[in-house]
């Protein structure tokens, strides 16, 4: 049983060579990639890039979207072959082709999309490509395993789960528990707070600050840049596909500098002008749901004025889909009343509420946002096919179309190669751009937006907060629904917090700080 | 009524079952097997046909049947490997590939059997298996001689039934194989060829088949006609949705089935003729199908059945 107690001796993984490794990351590289190139046809991801890791080290790997991150690890992970360059793994030169090779050598990835089986148990997708003994899975093994991992770690989760009924930040867990298991050494983690609660990141950090105590080296991939400077002891910048800067004192440098060398120039945040509200654009009155939305909505009552940005806090899952499903029309409440400009809805379905003057930027740009297979003017005036302004006696109008895109595209400068592109083939900024500029072209008098800037590179979120304060000084009642509470702050008047889908509270942003509203986020204060 | 009812525990009745279950039993072990690794193989209707057409002409030109049975799971194996080398490999529409497996197999088996038999008016015919008693067992009132007094293959359907469950949910192959079928992502990144494993289920799969086809033409026919195997692959592709990709519960599917099917041949049998023998022959897909609506409107088929597999590049 597990009560036995243990005895003063711990087994130490051979790597752990003892007291000098405490603290010291100066010691002998664990992992090195010396000058390694990458191109993709004319596109150089990659450019002579020389990177070490020390055993007991945390290295933080920053860039922006499309710098060469994910793709300068997926070298190291064996995914890609690089065109020149080489990996050296305690001093001595390996060749890694596949990501067999990549375990053999120590090297575990979690993946930022994990590479679990939901339907497996966590020991099954612990055991996959694990020798059996004499022919079958070794479970006993894996259990003993798994049960030394969490002595040493302490890293617990039950075996026998399937991996659906794990949490999202159990099931990264499960991921970096699978490296372990399989011996690494080295520790690579492509941007993993991005799916995490702020609770659950102060956990993995946590985590990954003991096992480095313990002598493993870690790789921590980023853009977020006070999450690397709290936890990383040394950082690379990666700008295009090359090394723009070494950090070795990432807690004492500030992110202004860091920020400067990811993007190659300085970053403003944007001056958010004085702006008088003026009357209520939109009001919600005791609207709830029925269940089946998710989390539903009780009795939520609020209002935007315009000129003003109303932010909505809470920890995802508290009925922020909800709610803005209901404000776009795609889910009727069962009580409450609303109204758009003084307007009441009737029948909330999207055109009814569009015609009343609302914009709305979907949270999932590739599902609810446009349709990734079809030509990107396509997807830019598909809430207003049916309109005088894209098609004449219910026939499209091809060229208003292709007009109106190639209008927005210079206007907002998206980054494609013309109008017909497949939208899905543009990146994530460049859509978002295009989702706002199809929005904003109609002057709506409400504009809902969730989750901004997810995924996005410093310079595209930028562009966007600007656009939104834009609108704001024109007079655009802007609801902003997000889980960055600092971007919150910057944006907003007034931000609510959603908690079980009610409104916790409302306060003025100039009276919020991240601690009070994370407080509120967990329902423990209420504020009217 | 009653007299169907009388022949329902009757040694014969209860063999008739476990004869008809037999070849349902390898086949949808067999497309269990590819379904599970994520590759659903419409090819196993022609599979059959060819192999059990392929087993016979083995058996009947040296006279061997176990030589029979071995070809016939050879050419199952090889035609799998070819919807295979479609769908996993090169990535195609599993649908369409196996549609074109099962329309090039069978055509293959017109061909082929024309070309070694020619046209007889009757057609040719070999001395298939005999049945088998296992000593002791088979001393077992009624259920003795309806199960332990059967050809061998029968008991190579009952022995593959536990050793499937076994294969799939205690080696680390059949791990890799459940596992393949749900995320190959999660299989690739821990050092496992996707290819290769899927590649190696559906070959599996195609063997399986094979013997299925073989038990038609060697142990309960004893001929090959052009309608020998007559639905019996479409049946299994629905029996792996019925017993929810589980071998345990697809085998007792096939047993149902085989019920059914058993229970209709007495019913066509017995005094009630003023039905048209047609309504009898409904029955089993009947069943099926009321069987499907029913018990399988929450069975979750494996996540990635259907979706090929490419490594992420630019």
């Amino acid at each position: 049983m597990a009560g036995r107690p243990e005895r003063g001796v711990q087994r130490s993984p051979p790597w752990l060579a003892g007291s000098q490794i405490q603290g010291a990351p100066l010691s002998a590289p664990l992992i090195e990639m010396r000058g390694i190139t990458k191109s993709f046809g004319a596109v150089k991801a990659n450019e002579a890039v020389d990177l070490s890791v020390a055993p007991g080290e945390i290295l933080g790997l920053l860039g922006e979207n499309g710098a060469g991150k994910t793709t300068l690890m997926n070298v190291l992970f064996g995914a890609y072959a690089p065109d020149a360059g080489e990996i050296l793994v305690e001093g001595r030169a390996v060749a890694i082709h596949n990501s067999a090779d990549a375990l053999a050598a120590g090297i575990g990835m979690v993946h930022q999309h994990f590479h679990l089986a939901p339907r497996l148990t966590v020991l099954e997708n612990l055991l996959i490509g694990i020798p059996g003994k004499s022919g079958r899975i070794d479970r006993a093994g894996g259990l003993a395993r798994l049960k030394e991992i969490g002595r040493q770690h302490g890293l617990n989760l039950d075996p026998n789960l399937p991996v659906s009924a794990l949490s999202v930040g159990e099931q990264q867990r499960l991921e970096i528990i699978k490296a372990l298991f399989r011996g690494a050494k080295l520790l690579i983690l492509d941007e993993p707070t991005a799916v995490l609660a702020p609770s659950e990141v102060d956990g993995l950090f946590a985590a990954l600050r003991s096992m480095a105590a313990q002598g493993l080296g870690i790789i921590f991939i980023s853009h977020k840049l006070n999450e690397v400077r709290a936890l990383t002891h040394r950082c690379v910048v990666l700008r295009h596909g090359k090394i723009a800067g070494r950090v070795d004192h990432p807690a004492s440098t500030t992110s202004a500098e860091m920020a400067k060398l990811m993007c190659g120039h300085e970053i403003v945040p944007p001056v958010k002008q004085a702006s008088t509200p003026g009357a209520s654009v939109l009001t919600l009155d005791g609207i709830s749901t029925a269940s089946h939305a998710g989390t539903p909505l009780r009795e939520i009552s609020l209002f935007v004025r315009a000129g003003e940005i109303l932010g909505i806090a809470g920890v995802s899952g508290n009925g922020q889909r909800a709610l803005a499903d209901v404000i776009s029309g795609m889910l009727a409440p069962k009580a409450g009343a609303m109204t758009i400009a003084g307007k009441a809805v009737a029948q909330f379905s999207p055109r009814e509420l569009q015609a009343l003057g609302l914009g709305r930027i979907p949270e999932d740009r590739m599902t609810t946002g446009l349709v990734t297979n079809l030509p990107l003017a396509d997807s830019m005036v598909l809430p207003r096919i049916g309109t005088e302004a894209f098609s004449r006696r219910g026939l499209l109008n091809p060229t208003a179309i292709r007009a109106f895109a190639e209008a927005q595209i210079k206007a907002y400068d998206i980054r494609c190669p013309g109008p017909m592109v497949r939208a899905g083939a543009l990146s994530g900024g460049n859509l978002q751009k295009a989702l706002l500029a199809r929005e904003l072209a109609f002057d709506p008098k409400v504009l809902i937006v969730s989750q901004p800037t997810r995924g996005l590179d410093i310079g595209a979120a930028r562009f966007i907060h600007e656009k939104f304060l834009a609108m704001r000084v024109k007079g655009c009642g802007i609801i902003v629904i997000g889980e960055d509470l600092e971007e919150l702050l910057m944006l907003s008047d007034r931000i609510a917090v959603m908690y079980e889908g009610r409104i916790a509270g409302t306060l003025p942003s100039a009276h919020a700080t991240v601690a009070r509203l994370g407080l509120m986020m967990t329902g423990a204060e209420g504020h009217a | 009524m009653s007299a169907v009812f009388e022949q329902i525990f009757q040694v014969g009745f209860l063999a008739a079952i476990i004869r008809i279950a037999t070849p349902l039993a390898f086949a949808t072990l067999g497309e269990m097997f590819s379904e599970r690794a994520g590759v659903l193989n419409l090819g196993i209707e022609g599979i059959m046909l060819l192999s059990a057409m392929a087993g016979f002409t083995a058996a009947s030109l040296s006279g061997s049947l176990w030589l029979g049975v071995l070809v016939a799971v050879l050419t199952g194996a090889l035609m799998g490997a070819l919807h295979a080398l479609f769908t996993v490999a090169l990535g195609l529409s599993q649908h369409v590939c196996g549609i074109g497996v099962t329309l090039f197999s069978s055509g293959l088996a017109y061909f082929l059997y024309r070309l070694i038999f020619g046209q007889q008016s009757v057609p040719p015919s070999i001395t298939g298996f005999k049945p088998v008693p296992i000593p002791l067992l088979a001393d077992i009132p009624v259920l003795g001689p309806a199960v332990f007094n059967q050809f061998t293959l029968v008991y190579l359907a009952i022995i593959a039934v536990p050793l499937a469950a076994f294969v799939l949910y205690r080696t680390p192959w059949g791990l890799s194989v459940r596992m393949v079928g749900e995320n190959p992502r999660a299989v690739d990144s821990a050092g496992v060829s996707v290819i290769a494993t899927r590649f190696q289920a559906v070959i599996l799969g195609g063997a399986l088949m094979g013997l299925a086809g073989a038990f038609l033409t060697m142990a309960q026919f004893n001929a090959f006609t052009f309608g020998v195997v007559s639905g019996r692959g479409w049946v299994a592709i629905a029996l792996v949705v019925f017993g929810r990709w589980d071998p345990w519960r697809s085998a007792g599917a096939a047993l149902l089935f085989a019920f059914v099917d058993a229970l209709q041949l007495r019913m066509q049998a017995s005094g009630l003729g003023h039905v048209p023998y047609e309504a009898f022959l409904m029955l089993p897909f009947i069943f099926t199908i009321v069987a499907m609506a029913v018990m399988s409107r929450n069975a979750v088929a494996p996540s990635a059945l259907l979706k090929p597999f490419r490594r992420e590049e630019r």
